[in-house]
């Protein structure tokens, strides 16, 4: 029983990824991400049910491999690949780099020994999970890379854009934080220009990466700049030890010069959506009246997790190819 | 025992010939360089056409690990991988461990040179006491045992104060101070050179300004003192103005440019194979804008040598995570390829100014013997074959390390012969040459 083949049948333009891995979305085509986006829509509607529970995965094993500090996209991975019926397994380890432990290659090369399926794995080096790949059979999930990427955040960010805006061409798309150290912000200017979307990114210049209008953006450190008429405002996470790097002075300027408040969000479309990967900095980067206000989208956010995760675990499983041999 | 090679074309820029002449060995020196000398019961060796006898190629910058780090390299092996790269010296950087900062450790390092007895080894006292960037390490002791420089490479001399007393102690010596130029705090815990790359793959960046600055420094030092300094794997095309400016000043400066900064950008962080920590050195992989410039550079004269910043290390200490491998790939036995192909085929310099920035140019720098073909010099000769196609293969490499982003590479021009004191250390089997 699939939610999602007859969806996937009525889009001619691709019905399976082409890599083993969803590493970035660097990787990723046009139609690839659509097709990740409507087979989350399927995916969506599996959390509807009294009993939330498809047999997609069954037979599968998943081993989530966590070397950050994770609530929410750990989370949220679990729970879909509990709703795919996977085997799944948590994996949680402490690294510093002080602690001489395993390397992460022997690591995985131990895991890979018992041929799990799937590998999501969260790590703080920019990479890693490239490194995995090299060395895997399995299937490998990046899950947020250091500064890299986190290909799945971005793609629940299209998704929540999608259901309310209907398509991502064509939306002015406003980026706002520390986008220096952000893997979120790396994989929504990749899926977001490869998607057609208007994308302005903002933050003060000692937060912005190098080169960074290269990658099809505008780049301002203007706030007002960025917001005026935007569709979608994504603030992103500061966090504290960029004050003591010297990258701004204070908390408090930070908020007065880049916080989203309500009078800035007046300056973009009545209808603006307002995005946040969490966690949150309630009075550092966005005002606790626009994230507990109308416009706010952000715990959207979290639910349509579930699904595009759902969506990337099933497609990379091999789809309805799977199910079939199943 | 006296050996004849006849009838090869020889670059000696040091002696201004670019020609054929016959060159006669006789035991560990040059005897007699001229036309068709006579053979005088010398055994005879006849260079193929095509081939070319240079005076014996001179690293000045490598890393031979021993003491300490002899998993990644030894002095035996070292020296194996720079005569097979046709290098008839290397000049050895200080970083071991124990660091060479005390007559004895000079003294072990030329013991063992003398065991493997290959290619020449000069080592490289370091320029504070365990290179900590405190106390002045013993150079007149290191001198003393053989020491032809001083640096604290790996890192930059720690303070200005410090750089400023190592160069007028080493002038008592005619000793330069090699600098690994690098501003600590612009450098931070960058991993790749900060630029459209690292910024797409997230790598924390070092920007071009960190080792300017280095650079920077350091010649103002040596205006102040009037001593030489010298820039080790230079990288930044803002160090290279700064050091054009600092040479019409005339300011007692010298640089040198690995064959990676020549030939590579930062492009190859991301291609073919994404954070492959190959590509990983300090300075890094820059842009194509500097590659360009350092080309340049070599190309004007403006660059003094090439020296490939050997820095072997264990494969397991590779296979990480980018940002926690290892800073640094071997370079002795891809050197001479990629010079010929990407300076020389490429029409950017001609072979004389090849043989000064590999042989003249270095012994000069470090006022060591060799550098050229003169009569009495010692017997080191390199003798190259420009056509040559080569392939390089990682796992063919004499050095213990296999860490090259070069494998796989098919290169025009190679090694023929590499001879050390008139001794034939190496001959490549693919070129017509008997020795």
């Amino acid at each position: 029983m699939s939610p999602t083949v007859h969806d996937i049948e009525q889009r001619p333009a691709v019905t399976s990824l082409r890599s083993k891995d969803l590493l970035g979305i660097s990787d990723l085509t046009p139609d690839e991400i659509n097709l990740i986006l409507d087979t989350a829509d399927a995916m969506k509607e599996v959390a509807s049910r009294p009993i939330k529970k498809v047999p997609a995965l069954r037979g599968k094993t998943v081993v989530n491999l966590f070397f950050e500090p994770s609530t929410r996209t750990r989370t949220s991975f679990e729970i879909a690949e509990k709703r795919l019926s996977a085997d799944t397994l948590n994996i949680a380890i402490a690294t510093s780099s002080v602690v001489k432990g395993e390397t992460l290659a022997d690591t995985a090369m131990n895991l890979e020994a018992m041929r799990p399926d799937m590998i999501v794995l969260r790590h703080s080096s920019s990479g890693a999970c490239h490194l995995l790949s090299r060395i895997c059979r399995s299937a490998i999930i990046n899950a947020g890379d250091g500064m890299h990427e986190h290909p799945t955040q971005a793609l629940l960010d299209a998704f929540t854009i999608r259901e309310r805006k209907k398509q991502l061409k064509g939306l002015k798309v406003a980026i706002i934080g520390d986008l220096l150290h952000s893997r979120v912000l790396r994989s929504n200017i990749l899926l977001l220009t490869k998607m057609g979307a208007d994308v302005w990114v903002c933050g003060p210049p000692t937060l912005m990466p190098t080169d960074i209008r290269r990658f099809g953006v505008n780049a301002t450190s203007n706030v007002e700049h960025a917001v005026r008429d935007a569709d979608v405002i994504m603030m992103l996470r500061i966090q504290l030890e960029r004050m003591e790097g010297a990258y701004f002075p204070s908390l408090r300027e930070y908020f007065n010069v880049f916080g989203m408040t309500e009078a800035r969000m007046q300056l973009a479309k009545p209808d603006v959506m307002i995005m946040h990967p969490g966690p949150m900095n309630r009075g550092v980067e966005i005002a606790s009246e626009v994230a507990d206000g109308p416009y706010s989208v952000i715990l959207d956010q979290v639910a349509n997790g579930v699904a595009v995760r759902m969506a990337v675990l099933y497609l990379l499983a091999g789809g309805a190819k799977h199910e079939e041999a199943a | 025992m006296k050996r004849l090679l006849k009838g090869g074309r020889v670059v000696d820029p040091a002696n201004g010939i670019d020609g054929v002449r016959d060159i006669l060995i006789d035991g560990e020196r040059i005897a007699r360089v001229g036309a068709d000398l006579p053979v005088n019961g010398a055994t005879v060796t006849e260079i193929p056409d095509g081939l070319i006898v240079c005076p014996g190629f001179i690293d000045m910058h490598v890393h031979l690990r021993e003491p300490g780090q002899e998993h990644k390299e030894t002095v035996a092996t070292g020296t194996a991988s720079a005569v097979a790269g046709g290098f008839t010296a290397v000049a050895c950087m200080p970083n071991t461990s124990p660091v060479n900062d005390d007559a004895n450790v000079t003294t072990y390092i030329l013991e063992k040179a003398r065991e493997a007895n290959l290619a020449r080894v000069y080592p490289i006292g370091a320029v504070s006491k365990g290179s900590q960037g405190e106390l002045l390490a013993d150079i007149a002791d290191l001198r003393k045992a053989g020491c032809v420089a001083i640096t604290d490479d790996g890192h930059p001399t720690k303070t200005a104060i410090l750089l400023r007393r190592a160069l007028e102690y080493a002038a008592m010596f005619g000793m330069p101070v090699i600098e690994h130029c690098e501003d600590p705090s612009l450098m931070g815990d960058g991993v790749a050179h900060e630029g459209y790359y690292a910024a797409a793959l997230g790598l924390r960046g070092i920007p071009g300004a960190a080792e300017a600055l280095g650079a920077e420094r350091g010649m103002l030092l040596a205006e102040l003192t009037g001593s030489h300094f010298h820039v080790a794997h230079m990288s930044a095309r803002a160090s290279l103005r700064a050091v054009r400016k600092a040479k019409e000043a005339g300011i007692r400066v010298t640089c040198e440019v690995a064959p990676h900064h020549f030939t590579l950008t930062d492009e190859a962080l991301s291609t073919p194979i994404a954070y492959d920590t190959n590509t990983k050195m300090n300075p890094p992989l820059r842009e194509a804008a500097d590659r360009d410039s350092m080309v340049e550079g070599i190309a004007d004269g403006s660059v003094d040598a090439i020296a490939t910043d050997h820095a072997p290390h264990h494969y397991d200490e590779k296979k990480v995570e980018f940002d926690r491998a290892p800073f640094g790939i071997v370079g002795l036995e891809t050197a001479v390829p990629l010079t010929l192909d990407r300076l020389v085929h490429t029409g950017r310099i001609r072979l004389t100014r090849m043989v000064e920035l590999l042989s003249m140019n270095p012994a000069r720098i470090l006022n060591v013997p060799g550098g050229t073909l003169s009569e009495g010099a010692p017997a080191d000769v390199t003798i190259i074959a420009p056509d040559l196609k080569v392939t390089i293969e990682a796992a063919r490499l004499r050095s213990r390390s296999k860490n090259t982003p070069f494998d796989g590479w098919q290169l025009r021009g190679g090694i023929a012969a590499t001879m050390v004191g008139g001794r034939p250390l190496f001959v490549n089997s693919e070129t017509r040459i008997s020795l």
